[in-house]
């Protein structure tokens, strides 16, 4: 039956299938890597594109004429090392604070019946389809110094004079939380729902209480699900903008705010383009992490 | 701790009232008559009025709808190749190189990706001469390639969970390639392909961060034109136009839902009898 055209066809199916995707790719995820790598490398200059370039005709064949000037700056001035850290802090608190917040949800679906399972995991992917930036500003309508809480504290007599919430490190970490708590609660709710319920009665048959099999069974074996669910938060978290821009001081440093300021605001192309692969290279690790811990879970 | 320990139920209450008080919040006074956006000043639709005739947002509103519109079929078409040649197409060249780069768009942070994107797009102007400046087109090209990224997720999840036997069934019957892909496969992951459809629309709707780096002047998206507003402070324009969108998607989200759940409970039904 499979004439050698049949074949022909299929074969072309499969290379297009597998070649058209790849090529998207290639052009619009791998070569713009590059791209940044060799405006990295270049010098700032007025002109359009404000950049040098880093190859030139020197006695008729192609020189490289780049330099690392923009990773020394960044090493040298401790404004961006300090974002960097500072993300990083921020960044860990945060998927901290989200797992506190989180597990305790994702436990309370994994054990619900049938019905009401769906409803509360539904409720938890509800605010994934709705705009982070409307949710973040619904927060700072809550936050800020004439919001919902601080004139509910001074109508109940609490406070006399608004408490600054708004600009702080506790409006970003709650600004993550708010933003990336469904990323943290569905891992979870898949580790802890293929949890045995067995394993938990055996455990309690063999005389240990509630607290000690909670941490001798339920917490070891969700721990795939709390690595996954900690590095999706923290990844993105380390790059975030749109949160430290609305809800942190402008004295807060943090990365993907530094980038965006070099870029828009001060122009400098190589400077952020260097800002971009620095934050790139502290990502590597956890990004590994994440795919190790994605693949096995999928393997299981 | 015991199945439902007070306690436990607290807390994971408590984690539902951070995600929903905020945004409820929101809604009730998108109603106020005061133009104080924190001070009740009685019920009112006035802010919905005035949304309405503000032709800056109607026009961001649009903008955004034809890029997300856009953004959705590119991420669709290709996500859905990739799941596909990720599940079904077993070894070949390049397989490693393309999972990694189809997955790698979800979690790399907007700021570098939207850089990356602009840099690449002002190199190509360079050399090749397109795209000619940035707009639309530069737009529907960044968001489709980090929409693609989901689609292939959710596509490769869904032809790995139905094995290959109705296919091998169809081969067997004597059809061959393309047609066994059109007439057997796709009618079965078509919900998944609608779900990423869906997702990629919203994903891209509203995005900021990506569409301030690869967007061009004049062509502001709803986002960029939320985002400068809320710089400025609160208005209470932003809450009716935030109440209508999270309604929207509230809506579409559960409606889809409950679709879905019928769909299993007839399913059920028919294995039965």
């Amino acid at each position: 039956m499979s004439g050698p055209k049949t074949d022909f066809l299929s074969k072309l199916g499969s290379r297009l299938v597998i070649g058209l995707p790849m090529f998207w790719l290639l052009l619009f995820f791998l070569v713009p890597f590059l791209v940044v790598l060799q405006v990295s490398l270049a010098d700032l200059r007025l002109a359009q594109p404000p950049f040098t370039p880093i190859f030139e005709w020197l006695d008729g064949i192609p020189s490289y004429v780049g330099d690392l000037e923009n990773y020394e700056f960044l090493f040298s001035d401790d404004l961006y090392i300090r974002s960097y850290l500072n993300s990083v802090k921020i960044a860990f608190i945060s998927s901290l604070a989200c797992l506190i917040v989180g597990y305790p949800i994702a436990y309370v679906i994994a054990r619900a019946d049938d019905a009401l399972r769906n409803t509360l995991l539904l409720l938890v992917i509800l605010p994934f389809w709705t705009s982070s930036l409307l949710r973040i500003y619904a927060l700072i309508g809550m936050y800020s110094p004439t919001g919902f809480i601080n004139s509910w504290l001074i109508s109940f007599g609490l406070i006399s004079e608004p408490i600054q919430l708004m600009q702080t490190d506790f409006a970003v970490y709650s600004g993550i939380v708010i933003t990336y708590l469904p990323l943290m609660v569905l891992p979870l709710y898949a580790a802890l729902q293929k949890l045995d319920e067995d394993l938990l009665e055996a455990s309690a048959d063999l005389g240990a209480g509630p607290l000690k099999t909670f941490w001798q069974v339920t917490l070891p074996l969700s721990l795939p699900g709390i690595l996954a669910g900690c590095l999706l938060v923290f990844i993105p978290a380390v790059g975030e903008y749109i949160i430290p821009a609305l809800l942190g001081g402008s004295g807060q440093l943090m990365i993907g705010k530094t980038l965006w300021t070099e870029f828009f605001n001060n122009r400098d192309w190589p400077l952020a383009s260097a800002v971009a692969m620095v934050m790139l290279a502290v990502l590597v690790i956890p990004m590994m992490l994440l795919r190790n811990a994605q693949s096995q879970e999928g393997r299981s | 701790m015991g199945k439902r320990h007070p306690l436990i139920l607290l807390t994971a209450a408590f984690g539902y009232a951070i995600l929903y008080v905020p945004i409820f919040i929101m809604m009730i006074y998108s109603f106020n008559a005061s133009r104080l956006v924190t001070v009740w000043g009685g019920w009112s639709t006035r802010w919905y009025g005035e949304l309405f005739q503000n032709g800056q947002i109607g026009d961001a509103a649009w903008v955004s709808l034809v890029v997300a519109f856009g953004a959705a079929v590119v991420g669709t078409v290709f996500g859905t190749l990739i799941g596909y040649a990720l599940a079904r197409i077993g070894r070949f060249r390049g397989r490693l190189l393309l999972s990694g780069m189809a997955t790698a768009p979800i979690v790399m942070p907007e700021v570098v990706t939207g850089l990356s994107l602009l840099l690449l797009f002002i190199s190509m102007e360079n050399l090749i001469g397109w795209p000619a400046g940035r707009g639309l087109t530069t737009v529907i090209i960044a968001h489709g390639t980090f929409c693609m990224a989901y689609v292939a997720v959710i596509i490769q999840g869904r032809l790995s969970d139905f094995d290959t036997s109705i296919e091998e069934a169809a081969m067997d019957l004597g059809a061959r390639q393309p047609w066994i892909f059109f007439q057997v496969t796709l009618p079965v992951i078509m919900p998944a392909i609608i779900a990423g459809w869906l997702l990629s629309f919203t994903l891209s709707f509203d995005d900021l961060v990506i569409a301030s780096f690869v967007n061009g002047p004049g062509s502001s998206t709803l986002p960029m034109v939320i985002f400068s507003k809320v710089r400025l402070g609160l208005t209470p324009e932003i809450n009716a136009l935030a109440t209508i969108m999270v309604a929207v998607v509230a809506v579409g989200v559960i409606g889809a839902n409950l679709l879905a759940r019928r769909q299993v409970k007839t399913q059920k039904r028919l294995q039965k009898s």
